[in-house]
């Protein structure tokens, strides 16, 4: 847990000797427990102190890093249960599960499949993060024989699903050159697991059903040696899956619990009749850190890479576009003229319609403080004045040869004033919602 | 060593809110609602009492409408058209209760009246014996109008009656009072605006025991987390005692997730949506699943996949915990 500043004051030497930059030792201790200094400021700090403040200052969530060829994903380090408290730092990695009883050419098509998948969502790039590879046929050749075969058609991190010391090995030889996650050491097999993790390397996955149990076995397994793990709380449905998940988040971050200072696996899949999409759903809001599909559908994937963006976004920073004009399929002087805001999602809906529809055609983008039509017009952020004002300073007169604007529909009150603010040009209202502009556009733009 | 779990100590609770009254209570509906009462975070049993299992409803409206994604009308089929029937079929569906909606206009393009309204009041509450909301066109002048006949119509049922916003609410919670029914209060996300109507509401002398809060829902993709983010807030609010914060929350996610083109929309659009149908209900339910997690108390759908889908979920949520 951070210490307070006067928890840290009580570390330093209490000298008030000035050599860090501020005043007095309490000033430094303050501004470190803001995080707005460093200690090595102070040059005289003793060792044990030292010690202790790292040891302090260690996230309560470990960050754990899995690598595949050119590509990683950091989960862990979170460090509130709510995302309006700050936010949400590293979104959960969504990985499918792939067994190795599938004969080879069957593996290789789901993982091509799959790890091609991607679809745009506001201008971001969003698909799979990894395979969990499973030795389900116990044998370890065909199961190196199938990692090797996955990485044949990605480069994405893997999981590998090997419960014994022997399936691990092999797994981890076909992986060599990555950092996949082993999963996963129980109270039954952790030495052993615990041997091979340490000696590849790579974060091992720690699995038990009580919490207890989960904890005794990461000490062990940390006295061991292995230091990067993952919290494999076996979660069933949803109400165990909150209940546990929500226990080791608190414990982390509200009782500084080492032991459980990890990020945490999850198979919604095997949810106790649980739709897989809402428990993986649940698992991106309450507090998991790597969710293992069993199905890939996209109907049910775009949905979660969504959900699991928009959890994952600053509250206080809301996603938005640069301001300006914006070209769409290389719009000539006679092509129509559009005006919204600047939040991502409008400009995105409205761009990709348009795009869409294959007509050539402008958009000038208002500066709206990153605020969606209504509310930034309920906000005072989309008005006449600012409407006009980025139309004028677009330099779109000069591209096109006429003067017709079309604004969303949903500000349709705004035409009169525009056309005392924009004079000479004509004020037409869209349609309400941006699906319906190709239409639009059809019926009304005549040129 | 037995590990112990941090728990919450909370001071306050959410109020406890009924819906509908039975032929004892002088209305005419076969069962009663009630939701709110929780003393503890959702599903957090250890921590608190959590009386009331989150209720589920579905959409009806008192036409056909006009704009709904063709696998809302494929589904409904011929009730669609039919008040009565959609409510009755709702019920069937699994319905907790049912949420009315009235449109500016008739079927027939003529301008919506009361005297249409209470028509179709009366249908569906002879069509269900669930509890019933029913909701404005969103036009103030209209819905003052139409909501008054509507509380006359059905008086002593205890419908919730909405939508009340900061600037249209005095009509509807007067006639709400005069004829013993509920109140939805509605906010653009923001966890004080909340309170103040809330606060205004209440000042007009209807008890706080009959207004249910709407903080207003973004659909996935769409907005999403500013409600769920106010919707924890108000929650904590609540639990830490703040007392106009403490009404149960109703939210709409089947209404904003059906106007999105990922529902909406089956052609035309990227391959990586995946299936029409499937990502639909997906759409609706991730949605909604979110938001009960965020602390709703009662969710308006619009497909009978999607409440068979939630079904299961709160029914497994509101399972009292096994002792640990
Ligand atoms: C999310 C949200 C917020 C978020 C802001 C999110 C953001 N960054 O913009 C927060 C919580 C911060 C917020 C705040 C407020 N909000 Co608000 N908010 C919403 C909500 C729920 C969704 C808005 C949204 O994101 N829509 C999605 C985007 C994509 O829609 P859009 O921008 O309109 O774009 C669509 C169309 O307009 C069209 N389109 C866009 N551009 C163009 C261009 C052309 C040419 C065409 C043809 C079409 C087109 O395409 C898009 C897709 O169809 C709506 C209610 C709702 N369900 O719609 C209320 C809403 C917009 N908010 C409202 C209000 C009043 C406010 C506040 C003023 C409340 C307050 N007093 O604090 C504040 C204002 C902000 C401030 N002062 O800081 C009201 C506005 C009412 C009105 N008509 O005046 C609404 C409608 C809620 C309501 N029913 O009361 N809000
Ligand atoms: S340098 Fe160290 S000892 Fe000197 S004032 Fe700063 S904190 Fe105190």
């Amino acid at each position: 847990m951070p210490l307070t500043g006067l928890e840290i004051y009580k570390l330093l030497p209490q000298t008030n000797c000035k050599e860090c930059g501020f005043p007095t030792c309490l000033a430094f201790a303050m501004k470190l427990a803001a995080k707005q200094a460093e200690l090595k400021a102070c040059p005289y700090v003793s060792e044990e102190s030292k010690a202790k403040l790292e040891a302090a200052s260690a996230p309560p969530i470990r960050l754990v890093t899995l690598t595949g060829e050119g590509t990683q994903i950091e989960v862990g380090n979170e460090t509130v249960l709510f995302r309006h408290e700050k936010t949400f730092f590293h979104r959960p990695g969504l990985f499918l599960r792939l067994r190795d009883t599938d004969a080879a050419d069957e593996l290789k098509r789901k993982a091509a499949e799959a790890d091609a998948y991607h679809v745009d969502y506001v201008g971001i790039n969003l698909g799979l993060d990894g395979f969990a590879v499973e030795a389900a046929s116990g044998d370890p050749a065909k199961y190196a024989a199938a990692v090797a075969a996955v990485r044949s058609v990605s480069k994405k991190p893997l999981i590998l699903i090997a419960g014994a010391p022997e399936l691990a090995k092999a797994g981890l030889q076909s992986a060599a050159g990555t950092r996949p996650l082993l999963c996963s050491a129980d109270v039954s097999n952790w030495e052993s697991m615990a041997a091979v993790a340490k000696e590849a390397k790579v974060p091992l996955a720690v699995r038990a059903e009580s919490l207890d149990s989960l904890a005794e076995l990461t000490q062990q397994i940390a006295k061991a040696g292995v230091e990067d793990l993952v919290l494999d709380p076996a979660v069933g449905g949803y109400l165990s899956s909150l209940e546990r998940l929500t226990a080791i988040r608190r414990l982390a971050l509200k009782s500084a619990f080492r032991p459980l200072g990890y990020p945490t696996i999850t198979f919604p899949g095997s949810g106790d009749g649980a739709s897989e999409t809402l428990l993986a759903a649940e698992h991106i809001a309450k507090y998991a850190g790597l969710i293992v599909l069993d199905t890939f559908d996209p109907a049910g994937l775009y949905p979660l890479l969504v959900l699991r963006q928009n959890i994952y976004t600053d509250p206080q920073k809301p996603i938005q576009v640069v301001p300006g004009l914006y070209e769409i399929n290389a719009p000539d002087a006679k092509a129509p003229l559009l005006v919204t805001t600047n939040f991502s999602i409008t400009y995105f809906a409205v761009s990709n319609e348009v795009e869409g529809s294959g007509w050539p055609a402008w958009l000038v983008v208002t500066d709206a403080e990153g605020m969606s039509v209504l509310t930034a017009w309920a906000a005072g952020k989309f008005d006449a004045e600012r409407i006009a004002k980025a139309v004028k300073i677009s330099g779109i007169k000069d591209k096109i040869g006429h003067q017709r604007v079309i604004i969303p529909g949903a500000v349709a009150v705004l035409s009169g004033e525009l056309e005392e603010e924009l004079q000479g040009w004509q004020i037409m209202v869209g349609p309400r919602e941006a699906v319906d502009i190709a239409a639009y556009l059809k019926a009304m733009w005549a040129n | 060593m037995p590990l112990e779990i941090p728990k919450e100590k909370w001071a306050g609770k959410v109020r406890e809110v009924t819906l509908g009254a039975t032929k004892d209570q002088g209305g005419t509906r076969a069962r009663t609602l009630t939701v709110g009462g929780e003393a503890a975070l959702p599903f957090l049993h250890h921590e608190g009492a959590l009386p009331h299992q989150t209720v589920l409803g579905l959409e009806v409206r008192d036409r056909k409408p006009d704009d709904w994604s063709p696998l809302l009308a494929k589904v409904w089929g011929e009730a669609i058209s039919d008040p009565g029937a959609w409510a009755k079929a709702a019920e069937a569906a699994g319905a907790d209760f049912i949420f009315l909606t009235l449109s500016p206009t008739q079927a027939d393009g003529s301008p919506n009246t009361p005297a249409n309204a209470r028509q179709v009041v009366r249908k569906v509450l002879q069509g269900t014996g669930l509890p019933l909301a029913v909701i404005g066109t969103g036009q103030a002048d209209l819905d003052n109008e139409l909501l008054v006949a509507v509380a006359e119509e059905a008086k002593g049922e205890r419908i919730l009656m909405g939508t009340c916003e900061d600037k249209n609410y005095r009509t509807l919670v007067a006639a709400a009072m005069a004829n013993d029914h509920l109140v939805q209060s509605k906010t653009p996300m923001d966890v004080n605006l909340s309170k103040q109507l809330v606060i205004l509401i209440h000042d007009m002398g209807i008890p706080l025991e009959r207004i249910i809060m709407d903080p207003t829902t973004g659909a996935l993709g769409y907005g999403i987390e500013y409600g769920y983010s106010v919707m924890e807030r108000l929650r904590l609010a609540a639990l830490q005692g703040d007392s106009m914060t403490q009404q149960p929350i109703l939210v709409t996610p089947g209404e904003e997730c059906w106007k999105v083109k990922e529902a909406k929309v089956g052609e035309g659009v990227p391959g990586s949506w995946g299936d029409w149908e499937r990502r639909s209900i997906n759409w609706e339910t991730t949605t909604a699943a979110s938001l009960v997690h965020a602390g709703a108390d009662l969710v308006v759908l619009r497909h009978p996949e999607s409440l068979r889908l939630l079904r299961a979920l709160v029914n497994d949520l509101a399972r009292p915990a096994q002792a640990a």
